[in-house]
């Protein structure tokens, strides 16, 4: 059985097609996934995103904890402000990537992807061993909605009085909407500007609804998953099971820049990254752009000459820019932006081209 | 959900329309809608032979790649240049300007009727 969102049945009442992501129910799409998409790039789009854990880490020595479990410098982040890191194993292989809020001084809100949830909370519970903190799993009663797109500011600012100006991009503010306390956040995972609100999940389909209401008159339609996953490509983000896994570090990704190797303090699976980071990865993540309207997708083999040199992890056609686009793992020798190569298209043979990441930028 | 009374259907959720030798194919609304928006589609040319359960092309959505069962078997006489174009149309009017290909053929199987597949479509 699986899990429901405490927006299920907001989702029910608007038809939405549900899919099975990581153990939980959730809206796939409401109507047309393109529609969707275009959506929260020319106005906005409601996204139900309570399948991420969110997890608490409270105490004198939060911030240490954090700097010994993950590979970013946690301790260094100002209150209010965010970041996205990584927890990485003993051997230096991602166990997932993560946005972490510090609240306060001695309390940071660490967000995980729904399938890690339970190996990242597993994870903090182990290592916090020693130290004078305390970790919470608040996934169950915690709501996620993210709105996104560029009229996000403009819908946020007839529901809160909080300055929105002020929010900067990976911050985060206590706010109220018409009542109802939330955490207030400009981040996100679509490209454009936007917003996330932690929300007690007893609150989740009043906050929804007012969301919904001031959004009307801007184009906002609700979004399903089926377009966060083509709007995360586009702008070239990650997807743990797709461009990361416990078998690539995150040089291989190339997000070696998350690691911080100058933090003062010894952090799980600094020895292993840092002989990773010394050493030639063979393959990196790339971009690639393809011609036609055939994606290449997960699993498809690359070639140079006939011979297979990469795997694609993530691809579709794009729906902002007309044409496929994909991400892939390709050996070093191929990666320079402008390398011809070929992708097998379950036996047919279309042409690629290396391209920078991202895809799409906003204006 | 709609379903046309005046077509035949197959359990791959695709109608078939007969008149004389000649059938039309395509694929039925709720196929559509399951698939998601349609933005690619595989089909073969006029002249080429379709045999009744292989594989005649595919359809890819954003997410998705599925691919076309023949109904039945046959030659294809006349393929919907505009679909190929303009996939969505599969979309938006599955049982009319979403028409994949027309095939002659002179051994219709049987297929189910419009009340046999609503019941097909029920049971999810």
């Amino acid at each position: 059985m699986s899990k429901e969102s405490p927006l299920y049945g907001v989702h029910k009442g608007l038809g939405a097609l549900f899919t099975d992501f990581a153990g939980w129910s959730m809206p796939v799409r409401y109507s047309s996934e393109l529609a969707e998409h275009k959506a929260v790039r020319e106005a906005a789009g409601l996204f139900d995103l309570s399948h991420m854990a969110e997890i608490e880490v409270t105490g004198p020595q939060a911030a240490d904890v954090l700097d010994y479990a993950f590979v970013g410098n946690l301790s260094a982040v100002k209150v209010g402000r965010a970041r996205y890191t990584m927890i990485c194993n003993a051997e230096g292989g991602v166990l997932d990537d993560l946005v972490v809020y510090r609240l306060a001084d001695e309390k940071f809100l660490v967000v995980a992807n729904a399938g890690n949830a339970d190996v990242v909370a597993a994870a903090l519970a182990e290592r916090v061993a020693g130290f004078d903190a305390v970790v919470t799993n608040k996934s169950e009663d915690v709501a996620l909605i993210a709105v996104q797109g560029p009229r996000a500011v403009d819908i946020l600012s007839a529901v809160t009085d909080a300055d929105l100006a002020e929010l900067k991009y990976y911050a985060s503010v206590p706010a109220v909407v018409k009542g109802h306390d939330v955490l207030l956040a400009r981040t996100g995972y679509t490209g454009e500007d936007g917003f996330e609100l932690y929300v007690a999940a007893a609150e989740a389909p009043a906050v929804w609804q007012l969301l919904t209401e001031a959004g009307a008159p801007h184009g906002l339609l609700p979004a399903g998953l089926a377009c966060r996953d083509t709007l995360r490509l586009e702008a070239g983000m990650p997807l743990y099971g797709n461009e990361l896994s416990l078998e690539l570090s995150p040089f291989e990704a190339g997000l070696g820049r998350v690691v911080k190797f100058e933090k003062p303090n010894d952090f799980v699976g600094k020895a292993a990254l840092e002989q990773l980071a010394k050493a030639d990865v063979p393959r990196v993540r790339v971009g690639l752009k393809g011609t036609g309207r055939r994606a290449p997708r997960h699993g498809y083999k690359l070639l140079a000459d006939g011979v297979e040199v990469g795997e694609v992890t993530s691809g579709a056609l794009s729906p902002t820019l007309g044409h496929p686009i994909a991400m892939a793992y390709v050996d070093r020798a191929h990666t320079a932006p402008g390398t011809q190569l070929s992708v097998d298209i379950r036996g047919k043979i279309e042409p690629v081209e290396v391209v920078e990441i991202p895809f799409y930028q906003r204006g | 959900m709609s379903i046309p009374q005046h077509l035949k259907y197959t359990k791959e959720h695709e109608w078939i329309s007969v008149e004389g030798d000649v059938a039309t194919v395509g694929i039925t609304a709720f196929a559509a809608e399951s698939l998601g928006d349609i933005v690619f589609v595989q089909l073969p040319a006029v002249g080429e032979k379709v045999a009744a359960g292989e594989v005649f092309g595919e359809v890819e959505s954003t997410k998705s790649v599925s691919e076309l069962y023949a109904p039945l078997s046959g030659e294809v006489v006349e393929v919907n240049d505009a679909v190929t174009e303009t996939p969505e149309l599969i979309n938006s009017d599955p049982f009319d300007q979403g028409w994949l290909l027309k095939v002659r053929t002179d051994d219709v199987p049987e297929l189910l009727d419009a009340a046999a597949y609503a019941a097909l479509t029920q049971e999810g």
